[in-house]
């Protein structure tokens, strides 16, 4: 499966009459876009606002961040059995708008969020200060319940994306990168003498706000299963989930899946990537067993010499973890495994909840328990008075002045596992 | 080799002076000793004396061998 | 800049004072410098003096704690040092935990920087590696000029708070506190480098080691100990007189079982120990002191014990790698199940 994908470069984002993309500039028509969002009858309020890097703005708190895209040719469309019909996305060509993403906030259901900075010491911590965002602060009409609630703002976040992307359609992109992934016969004939390195995506699937979904499918019903690693960029992959937001994987995280990326920078050169085996981490024992049992299995059946397995979250989903890691090393596959650490405020506790000798080659994402002072912003979009209830923070952690102490936990994507970042701990 | 033994599913009792070390190595069940040079006795007493209070000792280790234990105790 | 005050601590064999028999040694001060003390003073150069040398026997340290811990604090305290540093202990075990315990005291009472050196295997180090800087060092105090290398530049540093390096940089015990930093490369990038590597065979350095978990489920109780079959075993090396087994003084490279059937006592006349790690008087005189036989044999024929197993089985565990007791261990256990031993009393000195 082969797919390209056009980079149109974004610098910047401004309000106009007209939608349209000139240059490197994305302006914007926001009544446009809110009408096209309010469709949706759960939506009470719409509005849009642009944080850009380097300004004193706070985004809090954080439901996904998406990045715009448009398929240009090629089967289905963006984010399929989500937003679009379910058709098998990857092949063809997708044009990419980089450097600006959407970001969605408002109330969620009480829930618990993250932060985006757009300066100061947060800001080093999470990747999406570095874009121009669209942050569209969505709220829902009284006495839905929680899970229209979630779905209501996961789809309002996708469709606003789209509708930039389709901005994109009809431009030419001076750069463009192809990604091509070989059938098990043609990659063996190909490379026959480069190791072959699957890829195991482990996706948070633990009920409301944990969840992910799949072509549509709520992963947390599906066996594992194998995807080419270029339907990810197609949006077959989907967030929904943010608590602890630190090392959840947004939507824009699966679209530029960092390990999917590296892996094709050396593929053909110095390995052959076969392809993603994507497998859940659900709450019952049973299903732990059963799903690490079928990463196994299906890593096994691509005959493959070698593994990275990523992980999403903490806590029991460490046991999925090394769970996967231990059945794989079994199979005589070797693998590298990466997670973050809650070693504590100190840094002096035992970091993950389950280990095994097997995982004797781990990456980090850094210790999320590590304390920030995050200093009062000109501008809140979204409500900042949850800082003391998401995950990460405690009570007082906002202060009277707007400033903030709590936990790297807060800050969206700061300890991601999929490796999207540089913070690591020794 | 405390763990190695009861790893074969023998229960041990590890009598011994430097409890903090027997801790770290992973012994369940400790008995803290006399001394470093002489665990189960007291040279300084007379050999009545030192008999009893390596009798004690043994008793408390007995003690520990017939107790059920969840985690790392040290039996005083 | 005036020179930085260092306080040294070493125990009575560095202390040139006397082997296992003076372990008993009480805390002293001397001024100046003792023994290794010269080689960090050489390293140090005009950076730093070392105006003070405190000793303490290694069995009276770990056998009083608390008043070997305030004696020596006064003493340390009225050097009025900028830095303390202790050993370095290598693989003697009780000699690192009092390097490590006092450290520790001194970094927490006296709030200067501490350092302290021994081999990754010591207890001392697991005990206190969270607490203070521990440099790695060989088993023996053939390492000294390796251990002072890595320990004087870091006590400087210390010394001088300048930032410390990780553990591979500057030659640590990793304390097992985990600090976040920004590397180079970004975590997919470095997974996908480890695991070519890996794939290749080559060397590579994990994040973050596996923690220890090595911990063993307790065995059930001894349901009735009257009716139990108990074996002795012991790492305080008692053998019959003359060692016929040369099982050897530390680092034991073999263990042996001995028939105590109709042994009542345990006589200066028939056994002794080979341990060369702590005084060997008490042992000798009477063995029962390390291995109980009289009392269990007492026990036996009141009826409170069920047998006594008629081997007992002995190494010593005096700077004996950990891999060799598993090894010993593994090989003993099986011995026990076969002869349906019920219980095992271990005594350790």
């Amino acid at each position: 499966m082969r797919l390209e994908i056009g980079k149109i470069p974004i610098h910047d984002v401004q309000f106009d009459s007209t939608s349209r993309i000139e240059g490197n500039i994305l302006y914007l028509n926001q009544e446009e876009l809110k009408a096209h969002l309010m469709v949706d009858e759960n939506i009470k309020s719409i509005t849009v606002e642009i944080a850009r890097p380097g300004d004193s703005t706070r985004i809090i708190p954080v439901k996904d961040v998406i990045e715009p895209r448009v398929k240009v040719s090629g089967r289905g469309e963006l984010f399929p059995g989500t937003l679009s019909k379910v058709e098998t996305v990857g092949e063809g060509r997708t044009n990419v708008l980089k450097g600006t993403a959407v970001v969605t906030t408002g109330k969620i259901v009480g829930f618990q969020e993250g932060i985006i900075d757009m300066s100061g010491p947060g800001a080093e911590y999470t990747p999406f200060s570095k874009l121009v965002n669209v942050v569209v602060v969505c709220e829902p009409i009284e006495g839905i319940d929680q899970y229209t609630h979630e779905r209501t703002l996961r789809i309002a976040g996708l469709k606003a994306a789209a509708y930039l992307g389709n901005l994109a359609k009809d431009i030419v992109a001076e750069e463009v990168e192809t990604y091509e992934t070989y059938s098990v016969k043609e990659g063996i004939e190909k490379f026959p003498n480069l190791p072959r390195v699957a890829y195991v995506l482990m996706l948070q699937t633990q009920g409301l706000l944990h969840d992910t979904y799949v072509y549509g499918v709520d992963m947390k019903q599906s066996l594992t299963t194998i995807i080419y690693p270029t339907e990810l960029m197609d949006g077959a992959i989907v967030s929904g989930n943010c608590v602890s937001a630190c090392d959840k994987n947004t939507t824009y995280h699966h679209l530029n899946n960092p390990v999917v990326e590296d892996l094709f920078k050396k593929h053909g050169k110095e390995l052959n990537f076969v392809g993603v085996v994507i497998t859940n981490e659900n709450v019952y024992l049973e299903d732990k067993e059963r799903s690490s049992d079928w990463a196994a299995k299906l890593v096994d059946f691509l005959a493959v010499d070698g593994v990275i397995i990523s992980q999403e979250g903490f806590g029991n989903p460490d046991t999925d973890l090394i769970m996967n890691c231990k059945k794989i090393e079994a199979k005589g596959i070797k693998t590298v495994i990466i997670t973050d650490e809650y070693a504590g405020r100190d840094g002096a506790s035992q970091s993950l909840a389950d280990a095994d000798a097997s995982a004797d080659a781990v990456v980090t994402a850094g210790n999320a328990n590590m304390v920030i002072e995050l200093p009062p912003m000109e501008k809140v979009i979204g409500h900042k008075e949850v800082a003391d209830v998401i995950a990460g923070g405690f009570s007082g952690s906002l202060k009277a002045d707007g400033s903030i102490t709590a936990e790297l936990q807060v800050i969206v994507g700061a300890t991601n596992e999929l490796g999207y970042n540089k913070l690591s701990a020794r | 080799m405390v763990k190695e033994i009861e790893r074969a599913g023998i229960p041990v009792v590890h009598i011994c002076t430097v409890v903090p070390i027997s801790q770290t190595v992973g012994a369940n069940r400790i008995v803290p000793a006399v001394a470093i040079p002489h665990p189960l006795g007291e040279p300084s007493q007379p050999a009545q004396k030192e008999k009893e209070i390596r009798r004690k000792l043994i008793d408390k280790a007995l003690e520990a061998l017939a107790t059920e234990i969840s985690e790392q105790t040290v039996f005083e | 800049m005036s020179k930085i005050r260092v306080v040294h601590y070493i125990n009575q064999f560095f202390g040139q004072i006397g082997g296992e028999e003076k372990a008993d040694h009480k805390p002293e001060a001397r001024e100046g410098l003792v023994g290794p003390g010269m080689a960090f003073q050489a390293s140090f150069k005009d950076k730093a003096e070392i105006v003070g040398t405190v000793i303490c026997g290694d069995s009276y340290f770990n056998e009083n704690i608390e008043a070997a811990t305030e004696e020596l604090l006064k003493m340390i305290e009225e050097f009025k040092p900028d830095l303390f540093i202790a050993g370095p202990a290598f693989n003697a075990g009780r000699y690192g935990m009092a390097c490590g315990s006092i450290a520790a005291s001194v970094k927490e009472k006296l709030g200067i920087p501490v350092l302290t050196g021994m081999y990754k295997e010591n207890p001392g180090a697991d005990s206190f590696k969270s607490k203070v800087y521990i440099v790695s060092t060989r088993d023996s105090a053939a390492g000294m000029r390796d251990a002072i290398k890595l320990m004087a530049p870091l006590a400087l540093k210390l010394a001088l708070g300048e930032p410390i390096g990780t553990a591979d940089e500057e030659g640590y015990i990793p304390t097992g506190i985990r600090v976040n930093l920004f590397e180079e490369k970004r975590g997919s990038e470095r997974a996908v480098e480890m695991l070519l590597k890996k794939l290749k065979g080559e060397e590579y350095t994990t994040e973050f080691p596996m923690p220890d978990f090595d911990r063993v489920e307790p065995s059930p109780a001894v349901k009735d100990i009257t009716k139990a079959k108990i074996a002795l075993v012991t790492s305080g090396g008692i053998v019959p007189k003359g060692n016929p087994d040369r099982i050897e003084s530390s680092s034991a490279s073999k263990y042996a079982k001995y028939d105590i059937e109709g042994v009542e006592d345990l006589t200066a006349e028939e056994y002794e120990t080979a341990h060369g790690g702590y005084d060997p008087v008490y042992a000798n005189q009477d063995a029962d002191r390390v291995l109980p036989v009289d009392v269990l044999r007492e026990y036996e024929k009141e009826g409170k014990i069920g047998k006594l197993h008629r081997y007992f089985y002995t190494t010593t565990g005096n700077g004996t790698s950990v891999a060799n007791s598993k090894k010993f261990a593994i090989s003993i256990a099986k011995d026990l199940v076969a002869d349906g031993v019920d219980a095992v009393i271990l005594t350790s000195t």
